[in-house]
Parts: C-alpha cells; structure tokens; sequence
C-alpha cells in the first residue's frame, strides 16, 4: 500500500542522508523522495512515498519521529490533499512527426521547453499516473533522456 | 577563547568529572585544554575500552559518560562501544576529533566520516562546523543523551573548529523543535491499564531496563506488592524488583527460569515497563503469550507494537506512568473487587518449587558455584560487570539483585570485552563499592589491556575469569545444535594466555584456583587486596547453561535442566485457558 508522507525537517546539513539510512536499514521501500525548502528558511519538507504495509508504516511513522531534526510527519491522504509530479522528458522527433508529438504534449498540458532538429524537450505535471500515461504515449517516439521529480504534496484547505 | 578552551569549559558546566579516552593528532587542542581543568582523564588503552568504561559509569551512576577519540582508527575503534550504548539505551556522549574542515571529504590522513559511520548507532550526532556553535552543540548533546530514552550522542570536531576562536555565550535551554520526548501517560489509557490489572487473574509484570533507567523501582516495587503481581525480569532489568521477593520469577527469555517463561506462556495480561520484546525475551513470537493481553508501558513509542502487539499502549517514563497507574488502581479498587488468583499463585508456587535453579555440583570446579560463592562472600552486595557469554548468563542466574544500578552488561548488542572497561568506569563511579567482573576467558580477551589503565588509575575491580578453554557459549550452541562440532571454538586453556602472569605483567594481583576448595579462600583475599585483583578460576569446561530455549523455539520449549526431565507445559492448551 503506497502512502505520502509529508516531512517537515529541520533545514540542517545530513537530515536527508538521516531519514534515508533510516529507511534502507530498517528495510523500508522508498517510492519517491522530494525535499525542498518551505516558507521558513531554516525547515524543509521531504515528500516521501512509501510502499509499505499499515503496521509497517506506523513503524516508519514512529522511527522517523525518533529522529531529532524531524519537527513534523503526517500521512496524507489522497482525498484530501493535492500531489504532484513533474517530468521532464527529451522526446525524438523528425519533421514529420514533430506536430503530432506537440499535440499530444498540449492535450497532456504540457509545456516545450526545448527544441531542437531531432529532438525536443518537455514538461509536464500531474499526478504520477498522468505522467505514467504521457510516457507510455510518447515512448513510441523515443524517450531519449526522462527525468521525474518524485512526488511533492500539501493538504489541502486551511 | 579557542574551540577546545570551549568545549572543555561546556563539559564542566554540563556537571563532567571524568572523561575516558585516548588523545591523538587532531584531538590534541581538547587534551590540551583538558590538561588545565579539574576533570578526571582516564586514559584507556583502546578506544573501546574508553567506550564501555564511559558506559559503565554511566550505568552505575545515571549520569551521562563521556568518552573521546582522536579521528580515522580512533573513532572506528569507539563504534563498538558507541553501539553498546545505543542498544542498551545509555545516555553517552562520545566526542570524536576529525581532520581540518578543508581537508574533510578527501581521504586525508587519519579520516573517516565518523558521522556518517556513526548514524545508525546514535540517538543524535554532530560535526561542528564554527566554533561558536560549541557550547550549543555540547548543551544539546548532553540534553538529547540523558533525556526521554537515552542514547549515545557524537560530536566530530575538526582540529580547526577546536583551534578556532569564539566568545563563549551558550543558550539557557537547547533548541531543539523536532524532539519532545513525552513523560506523562495518557490519563485514559492509565485507567484502562489499572481496570485490566484489577480484573486479571493471572497478571505478570515483564520489566525490563526502562525502569532502571527512570527510577522507577520504588514504584514498581508497589505496584507489584500491593496487587500482589508476580514479576519476571529481562537481563537489562536485573535489579528492578528484588530477587528475593517472593513475588520475583527471576529472569525470563533463552535462558531464564522455567517458572518465568511458563508464566509468560500463561499468563491472562502482560505488563510490559521499559522493556522491548528482545527476542531473546519472546523465543518463537507466534507463540509468545499467546493468551496475554498486554499493557505496554515505554518512554520509546517506536518501542510499542514493534514486535509484540499492544492492548494499551501507554507511551512514557515509567516512573511517572507507574506512579499514575498505582494511583489509578486505588481510586478504582474502592469500586471494584480485584480479581482471585489464589489458583494462579498456587501454580506459581508449585514451579517455583519444582523448577529451581539447578546445577550438578559434584563433579570439578562448577562456574555456577564460583559465582555462588561470589555473591556469598560479598553479601550479595557487589556491582557486577559482565563479559558476554557464559559468564554473563551464569552471573545473571546465581548473582540475585535487590537494588538497581548494580548489574552492569552487554544485554542488546552483546559486547564481548565489555564487563572490565565497565568495571573500571563502574569503579570510578562508585568507588566505595566491591565492583566484580564476572568473565568468561574468551571474551576478557577482548579488553585484557584495560588491566594496564585499571592499575594506574587504581581501580581495585575484581575479574573472576570462568576460564573453560572454549568461547563457551559458541562451543554450546555447536553442541546442541551444530553435531559436536566444536569449529574454531577451543581456545585451549593449556596453553594460551597463563592470565595469572598476565595479570602480575599488568601490575595487578593473579590468582589461579583450579579445585572448589580453594575459591573461597581466592575471593576473600581478592575482596580484601586494595589493588585490581584477577582470579583464574579453571572450571568445568564444557559445563553449559540451562535452562535454555533453542533460537525459535517457543518458551514453554525448555531443554537441557540436568536435574529435571524436559517437558512441555501445556502446548497443547493454546485454545482453552489454562487456569
């Protein structure tokens, strides 16, 4: 069962490679790990994605409280909160099949972010299985080079 | 002033008075500034010798110790001793040197990413990057060490940092927003508890090292007395309840009494304090307790459900949560009628009666009688350390506690060489009291080189070495359950180490026993020499530990009492209850 969870750490040097170590020892599978920094200077969020099951992620939930720069963990859920993802995707094209890869990126809400003769570059967002969706579209033109962002979240309201 | 003047000055406002460790190229700012202030260095011959020494004061006194390590070798030889703590939940604070800032990160001579290596074993760790942060980092350090579980804290400091200048200004509190241990219980889930505890018929308390560390045994000890609760103990917890009560069970787990383990296998409500479902504790957790409902009291809520699933969890200390739960059971006691456990009593008292402790005392020199005789002939009244083994078992079996505080071990990680470091810092901590280090001849091994630092610091410890000749718990374990085949397990007593004259080597007193008659005559005279005394006692070598639950074997699966046939108690009752 995949949660989100929503981090907030203290923005201090080694808090990433702390929460990290902490999940690789205890054997916890990692989805997807965003950190970036908040409204505060000295906090940051982690959004973490875990693949875990309900007794293992209140085993996550607690260690992850052990640690000392962690202020904040909540699990959020899908319903009721807003996630994200971002790709960045480098698609092959010719000039032929150029306007046909640019239709599906506009259906997809897409921007160009680069072009060039035989390639261009794109972004997207969305959740991770629109993106998931928009990959499996293009592929059959080439992927030449993708990169996704891992999944950042916020609650909603308040 | 400079980093070091800092972090010296830091300590002593922290209320320090010894440090152990060992200095070296980067560390030399700190030993310098060391060398003015009134703190106690003790220097060890090994880094981990410094670790457990630093623990075992700790252990002995509640204060955090504290221990030191130049960078690279120094601090890797700390790691051990550093795990030890963070097992056994020992507030620790380890202070490592490390190269100039610049140099950081480029393989530079005697570096190691201490921090990095030391993250999975701390509670908190630091490396200082600006002098000024010191006095800070220190207040912190020593607050995350001592406060809700304890732990090992590290602080790396760059030989730069500590030559650095600064103007000494340090905070009234540590900021620390992420960390907020929690002391008080949840008032609901207290009632809850003390409602079960009046309605159960057959309750046990299962207590472990938490409730020495908060201080809670005086109000254990009402707990259990006023509602009549047997209670059984983990290795961690020896001395919480005492021995000689009779509402004790003694130790449970691998290789606790059978009356403990068969209580557990039985029991309608388990109240867990300060302790964590080892599994050295639980055996086969399927069939652990399989008819318990179980009160979890612990300071750590990581600890609760982890291995064993709470009925009531109650998150923190356990002093403060006993003492609302002892008020809780009298305000509802007026209301409701406790439970009759004549019937669960009875069933106690009949294996207690029939399953003693036992060993067969006819044949040679018997490591149980040695550690009998130790626990006579010091009234009891000893801190004992131990090695890991054997020796650690036998000594938890045949040395009964009445106090806390007294039995220092290796429980979690299982520390080989751990009990002489210890009983150094033990002795350091407690100098008025006889401090003996139960050992085995393999694991003493580990740290024998601590003797060198127990003489000139003139520590007058005892090691009453159990020499069998083997790494005897190894060469059990090969016995029961690996053929006989006993694979690089022989240390061959005959010929290698002659610890008498080693001892004498070292500037300490030796004395060899090899037959029952002499040992008493060999503790008297060690209790009374005012010098660190080694006693070689040659035992019975290959005399094992019973009783003993197999690795995965479930508790009521008991194997190896001499005196008394194996059987299983009721495994086959799991559906109905017992009483």
């Amino acid at each position: 069962m995949k949660h989100t969870l929503s981090v907030l750490v203290e923005n201090k040097p080694g808090v990433l490679a702390r929460v990290a170590e902490l999940f690789a020892r205890r054997g916890f599978n990692i989805d997807s790990l965003a950190v970036g920094t908040t409204e505060r200077p000295d906090i940051s969020r982690m959004t973490i994605v875990v693949d875990v099951a309900e007794h293992s992620l209140e085993q996550v939930r607690k260690q992850l409280h052990k640690l000392v720069n962690v202020i904040e963990i909540s699990d959020l859920d899908p319903e009721t909160s807003v996630a994200r993802e971002l790709v960045l995707a480098k698609i092959k094209v010719t000039s032929e099949n150029r306007s046909e890869v640019i239709e599906i990126v506009d259906i997809f809400r897409g921007n160009i972010v680069d072009v060039s003769r035989e390639s261009i570059i794109v972004e997207v967002t969305g959740s991770a299985q629109k993106l998931s969706a928009f990959e499996d579209l293009v592929k059959a033109y080439g992927i030449r080079e993708l990169v996704r962002t891992g999944k950042v979240a916020l609650p909603r309201g308040k | 002033m400079t980093g070091a003047r800092a972090l010296v000055r830091s300590l002593e406002e922290e209320g320090v008075e010894i440090v152990f460790g060992i200095p070296g190229g980067v560390l030399l700012p700190v030993f310098d500034a060391l060398y003015e202030s009134k703190i106690r260095k003790v220097l060890t011959r090994h880094e981990q010798g410094a670790a457990h020494a630093a623990d075992g004061y700790a252990r002995v006194t509640g204060k955090v110790g504290v221990c030191m390590a130049t960078s690279g070798p120094g601090a890797t030889n700390l790691v051990t001793g550093i795990a030890n703590a963070y097992m056994d939940s020992v507030p620790l604070v380890a202070i490592t040197g490390q190269v100039a800032t610049n140099l950081i990160g480029t393989d530079a001579f005697q570096e190691a990413d201490t921090t990095g290596i030391t993250l999975p074993i701390v509670k908190h760790n630091y490396l200082v990057k600006d002098p000024a942060d010191i006095p800070d980092v220190v207040q912190e350090a020593f607050y995350i060490a001592r406060t809700g579980r304890p732990g090992p804290v590290l602080i790396d400091l760059p030989v730069d940092v500590a030559r650095g200048e600064l103007d000494y200004r340090r905070r009234d509190h540590p900021v620390l927003p992420g960390y907020k241990p929690t002391y008080k219980g949840h008032k609901k889930q207290i009632r809850m508890a003390a409602r079960s505890i009046l309605e159960a018929r057959s309750p046990v308390l299962y207590v472990g090292g938490g409730v020495i560390t908060s201080g809670a045994a005086g109000e254990l000890k009402k707990l259990a007395v006023e509602n009549g609760i047997h209670v059984t103990h983990t290795l961690m917890g020896k001395g919480a309840f005492p021995e000689s009560h009779p509402l004790s069970l003694g130790m449970l787990g691998m290789h606790g009494t059978r009356c403990a383990n068969y209580a557990m296998c039985e029991t309608d409500l388990i109240i867990a304090v300060g302790a964590r479902f080892d599994d050295r504790i639980t055996g086969k957790l399927s069939e652990f307790a399989p008819r318990a409902k179980v009160i979890h009291i612990d300071i750590d809520p990581a600890e609760i459900s982890k291995n064993v699933r709470a009925h009531i969890p109650i998150v923190g200390d356990a002093r403060q949560v006993l003492k609302e739960l002892n008020a809780a059971i009298a305000e509802i006691r007026a209301e409701t009628k406790p439970a009759d456990r004549s019937q669960w009593n009875a069933v106690i008292k009949e294996w207690k009666e029939k399953y003693p402790l036992a060993y067969d005392r006819d044949n040679g020199l018997k490591p149980q009688y040695v550690v009998e005789r130790i626990y006579a002939l010091t009234k009891g009244d000893a801190i004992i350390c131990t090695e890991v083994g054997q020796n650690q078992m036998w000594a938890a079996q045949y040395y009964p506690m009445e106090k806390p505080r007294r039995f220092i071990s290796s429980g979690g990680l299982g520390t080989m060489g751990y009990g002489l470091p210890a009983a150094i810092g033990a002795q350091l901590g407690s100098p008025r009291d006889l401090v003996f280090d139960i050992a085995g001849d393999g694991s003493v091994q580990m740290t024998i080189q601590e003797l060198a630092t127990a003489v000139l610091e003139g520590t007058p410890i005892k090691v009453a070495i159990l020499n069998n000749g083997y790494l005897g718990m190894v060469r059990q374990w090969q016995q029961l359950f690996y053929n006989r085949k006993y694979s690089c397990s022989c240390l061959e007593r005959e010929r290698t180490p002659d610890f008498v004259a080693l001892a004498e080597a070292y500037g300490a007193k030796g004395i060899r026993v090899k037959e029952p008659e002499e040992v008493d005559a060999a503790i008297r005279e060690a209790i009374k020499a005012p010098c660190p005394v080694l006693i070689d006692f040659w035992v019975e070598p290959e005399e094992n530990v019973y009783p003993m639950v197999a690795p995965g074997a479930p508790l009521y699966d008991m194997i190896g009492d001499l005196l008394y046939p194996v059987e299983k108690v009721h495994p086959e009752k799991a559906e109905e209850p017992f009483l």
